[in-house]
């Protein structure tokens, strides 16, 4: 029993004067307890929007939820506003991508973590100050009781997001979402706030949800990976699986796209040609087909269904590149 | 941090410098010289030449300029026209009652200002957003003095609520220790006439703060609104505090800032706005004063009021930088 | 062969289909002025200013009566406490001195116009001149650039360190009592925000990323000054000036109230009216309210395209 299940969500942002824009378009996907699950795609396929849509961080004028957010049982789509307060910081929480305007400057570390403490475990006080000096020691930062004093500009830009992610587990959450965590990070430091969350996840069983775009960052960390185009979930597999048999053009140019040291001396980079602009509409066709080298037409009659193999491995396409893959077995979204 | 304040005084000197040049060429280009200005119009040319050489006005500029400046540094600003009193004497005087109105009116501008610009942001687009930018708009629109032109008409004359005038009713018998009327009132018991004189201070208060209050207003909901955009509110929203922890801590700590220094600036403002509206009023005050040697070409108090307002705008504009520094952590001097 | 033209044309048909979602090529310019145009604020002003403007224009052909004959006066003088209101003949009723105050009204939004043009482009033109400069001076990174850049501030604040109404005042002291003197005086109020605005808004682009870009394709600085950071300062500048054509009309009133405006009483402008109307007749407060209300209307009207007009530039602001 997956302790968050995702059943065919959808945001859509209306404007008065303009058309409704349709960024999550029935997605679907799960995770489980101690389980660590990608969420992949560029900008502007919806993986963002899903992360807040899941925390109740949406506005509440101009955007429209729909489908099913089942977390332990409760209905978080149709939870009390005030309620879904009190989850967010305990049950589940959320990490973001950059750790200096994540930080409200003019409060001092030490009170960023400790009002958590408060809010959600009744600490106060010293003791509150002791456990949030606990919680920057076991994210890795050095001196804590110091630092609890000092203003996010004083840190840098590792130390912040370790903080940001001391806050998020303060209160021991059992789903955690991390939104391109190590996006705004140099290399080196990316690594080890890496290992400092999957360390997070193996001794505290906490189910991780992990948004990017970089697939390196995804290779070395989850174990189920759902990539995502134009707002809907294109292939879903797990890690072995998808790097090892990428099916839909989308992953394979991601894959086929990424840099390679041993590639032959002077050999042009392959990136995926054009860029979100030119997707289509879902309901004409593949939103992926102005991009894709090998449609047919097809990929233009109507939405591809996402069809799932006996290895579990599913995909959206009609015209998958299947040289590793199983083949086909159950259509999953039969209606 | 001291030698922050040192180093920011300083920096003040060469711009007061600068305004005292400035007055003193103002003060000798009035028409008909500086010695018109001291014995005003009705002066003979006897009179107007003896006074020359008695001012020494026929010696060189500079030495003119530095007895003009040693005037000011000892805060002479020469003597009235109309009263035949020092300026300052006369400011010192009447600078109680200016000073409570300038206190209720900014009393107003933010106790009305701030939280209606916060919840016009935080409801954007809302009835009290449309109403809170619109009557922000009109605000700064309406002429102070007719502001208060009407406000005397239908409080005072028609519905005869609220007087109409002058800071106390005539025939009160009323004790002023320190010469704040409300004050004075509560100070010395006589809690009727401290009533008497908030009922004063109340038309020509809204009337001053008008201005404050439109700019105030319309400062904070963009300064709201823009950090309801930032990153760091979100965390804290997904933090799941309480509205009032992420309303107190993180919104409005962030967004009053820029409120606070236009605040500063304000001052200036204030104390035009305070000439126009004590004029209205009757209101004995410093602005009234003015207002009076305005119609009576008084210079010296023009010109000791230009002063004074311009030592004091700098003044407060120091201090709210300087609070700046203690409020924002990124800005505070090591 | 067949199938592929066929699903080449069905792409491009779905791709037409999307529709012109460019987004590239349109200018800051017309972006802006699209923006403008479906704001209501924007909407409101320009239909408040274009009437005002209109009626100053055409004032004399549309004024029924001599706005300056005291053509019923046998009606007002006997009783002084009696006031016509509007009727057949006068839609505004009478002032004081038994004048049409229609007629006084259109020419009085002439004359307003005049003052509130002219105390702009003063202020406009001295303050963007004393901005320049500093902003050119400063720019061009020299030690004696930032001295004059400093001078220049300096004064500036001094300037504004007195408010614009004692500023007007002064100004209005030095020269004597005319419609004139008006003009100056609210223009050369105007003059330090001018200037700082300018200056911060050359200064702002000089900084700017894409000024680097350009200096480091070589581009000559003359060229990348009246190119580049010239018109991208422009915006918050335009913004600035129809503000401040409200703030004049309004300091102007004040001004009239003060008694520092001209002393033709019998020329009709607005400030001059009101004052009038007040000083004269606390008890009749109507001869007030068309004056006070033509210039709230008009500066209201001024000050909403003003605040679109800066809405619409600034990017942030965008809902």
């Amino acid at each position: 029993m997956p302790l968050l299940k995702v059943d065919d969500l959808s945001v859509t942002f209306t404007q008065r004067g303009k058309a409704d824009v349709r960024a999550v378009d029935g997605v679907s996907f799960s995770v489980s307890e101690g389980e660590v699950v990608g969420l992949v795609g560029e900008s502007g396929c919806g993986k963002s929007v899903t992360s807040l849509a899941l925390m109740g961080l949406l506005a509440d004028r101009g955007v429209k939820v729909g489908g099913s957010v089942n977390f332990d049982g409760i209905e978080l789509l149709n939870l009390h506003k005030n309620a879904m307060r009190d989850m967010r910081g305990q049950e589940l929480a959320m990490i973001f991508q950059d750790p200096l305007s994540s930080l409200n400057p003019v409060v001092p570390i030490g009170v960023q973590v400790t009002e958590i403490l408060q809010r959600h475990r009744k600490m106060r006080g010293e003791a509150a100050r002791k456990e949030a000096a606990d919680l920057l020691d076991r994210v890795g930062i050095p001196d804590p009781t110091r630092r609890l004093k000092e203003y996010p500009h004083q840190l840098s830009g590792g130390m912040r997001q370790r903080a940001l992610i001391a806050m998020a587990v303060a209160c021991a959450p059992r789903l955690l979402i991390a939104d391109e965590p190590t996006t705004a990070l140099d290399v080196t430091i990316q690594a080890q706030i890496l290992e400092l969350l999957k360390e997070l996840v193996d001794t505290q069983g906490t189910a991780l949800l992990m948004i990017t775009h970089d697939l390196g960052v995804v290779a070395g960390l989850c174990d189920e990976i759902n990539v995502l185009y134009g707002g809907r979930v294109v292939e879903s597999a797990a890690r072995r699986n998808l790097f090892a048999a990428p099916t839909h053009p989308y992953s394979v140019g991601l894959l086929g796209s990424i840099p390679r040291l041993d590639a032959p001396r002077g050999e042009p980079l392959k990136p995926v040609r054009g860029s979100v602009n030119d997707n289509i509409a879902w309901s004409d066709g593949c939103a992926f087909a102005p991009r894709c080298d090998y449609y047919t037409m097809e990929c233009l009659q109507g939405p591809p269904e996402l069809v799932e193999s006996y290895t579990g491995h599913k995909y959206r396409c009609v015209n998958p590149i299947t040289e590793h893959t199983a083949p086909a077995v159950i259509d999953t979204e039969a209606s | 941090m001291l030698r922050f304040v040192v180093r920011r005084l300083l920096q003040l000197v060469p711009t007061l410098l600068g305004l005292s040049v400035l007055l003193f060429l103002w003060v000798h280009a009035l028409p008909g010289g500086p010695e018109y200005s001291l014995l005003g119009e009705d002066a003979t040319t006897e009179q107007r030449e003896q006074l020359r050489q008695s001012l020494g006005l026929n010696d060189p500029i500079w030495i003119q300029y530095g007895r003009f400046m040693g005037k000011l540094l000892q805060l002479d600003f020469g003597t009235s026209l109309a009263t035949g009193q020092p300026v300052m004497t006369e400011f010192l005087n009447r600078f109680p009652a200016t000073a409570e109105l300038a206190v209720t009116a900014m009393l107003i501008a933010t106790v009305v200002g701030i939280p209606l610009g916060y919840f016009a942001a935080r409801y954007r687009g809302r009835l009290i957003d449309t109403s809170a930018v619109a009557g922000s708009l009109i605000g700064i629109c309406i002429p102070v003095f007719f502001l208060g032109f009407i406000f005397k008409v239908v409080f005072a004359q028609h519905l005869g609520i609220l007087p109409s005038a002058f800071r106390q009713t005539a025939g009160l018998d009323a004790t002023h220790p320190t010469g704040f009327f409300v004050l004075d009132g509560l100070l010395t018991g006589e809690f009727d006439a401290a009533w008497d004189a908030f009922l004063h201070l109340v038309l020509p208060g809204l009337t001053l703060a008008s201005i404050p209050l439109a700019i105030i207003t319309r400062m904070t909901r963009a300064s709201v609104l823009e950090v309801l955009g930032e990153d760091y509110v979100r965390t804290a929203e997904s933090k799941g505090l309480q509205q009032r922890v992420v309303r107190g801590r993180h919104i409005l700590r962030n967004a009053m800032l820029p409120v606070v220094t236009a605040m500063g600036l304000l001052t200036g403002s204030l104390f035009a706005g305070a000439v126009l509206t004590e004029s209205v009023f009757a209101f004995q005050g410093m602005g009234s004063f003015v207002y009076q040697a305005t119609q009576t070409r008084d210079y010296p108090v023009l010109m000791g009021f230009i002063m004074l307002i311009a030592v004091i705008y700098v003044l407060v504009n120091l201090l709210v930088d300087i609070s700046y520094s203690l409020f924002d952590p990124r800005v505070r001097v090591r | 062969m067949s199938t592929k033209t066929d699903k080449i044309d069905r792409l491009a048909e779905l791709t037409a289909k999307r529709g012109g979602r460019d987004g590239h090529g349109a200018s800051l310019w017309r972006e802006a002025f699209g923006r403008l145009r479906r704001s209501p604020m924007a909407m409101a002003g320009t239909v408040i200013v274009g009437a005002f403007v209109i009626i100053a224009i055409i004032g004399p052909w549309i004024a029924p009566y001599d706005p300056t004959a005291q053509a019923w006066g046998n009606e007002v003088f006997p009783n002084r406490n009696m006031f016509v209101g509007p009727r057949g003949e006068n839609w505004f009723g009478l002032d004081h001195l038994g004048r049409d105050q229609f007629s006084r009204m259109v020419i009085g939004a002439r004359q307003s116009l005049l003052v509130g043009v002219v105390a702009t482009l003063l202020g406009f033109a001295a303050g963007a001149i004393l901005g320049g400069i500093a902003g050119a001076a400063a720019g061009l990174g020299k030690s004696w650039g930032r001295r004059i850049d400093t001078i220049l501030m300096r004064f500036t604040d001094m300037m504004l360190a007195i408010p614009a109404l004692l500023l007007a005042v002064s100004v209005a002291a030095l020269m004597g009592q005319s419609l004139a003197t008006v003009m100056i005086a609210v223009g050369v109020a105007q003059v330090p925000i001018f200037a700082r605005l300018l200056r911060g808004s050359m200064l702002a682009q000089a900084h700017s990323d894409y000024v680097l870009a350009a200096k480091a394709t070589g581009i000559k600085r003359k060229r990348i000054v009246l190119a580049h950071i010239l018109p991208n300062s422009v915006g918050p500048v335009l913004v600035q000036a129809t503000l401040t054509l409200a703030t004049a009309i309004i300091e102007a009133a004040a001004l009239s109230y003060l008694g520092l405006g001209s002393p033709d009483q019998s020329i009709p402008e607005w400030g001059t009216m009101l004052a009038d109307a007040q000083r004269f007749l606390s008890g009749a407060p109507q001869l007030a309210i068309y004056p006070a209300i033509a210039i709230i209307i008009t500066a209201l009207g001024f000050t909403l395209l003003g605040e679109a007009m800066r809405e619409s530039l600034d990017p942030k602001l965008r809902k």
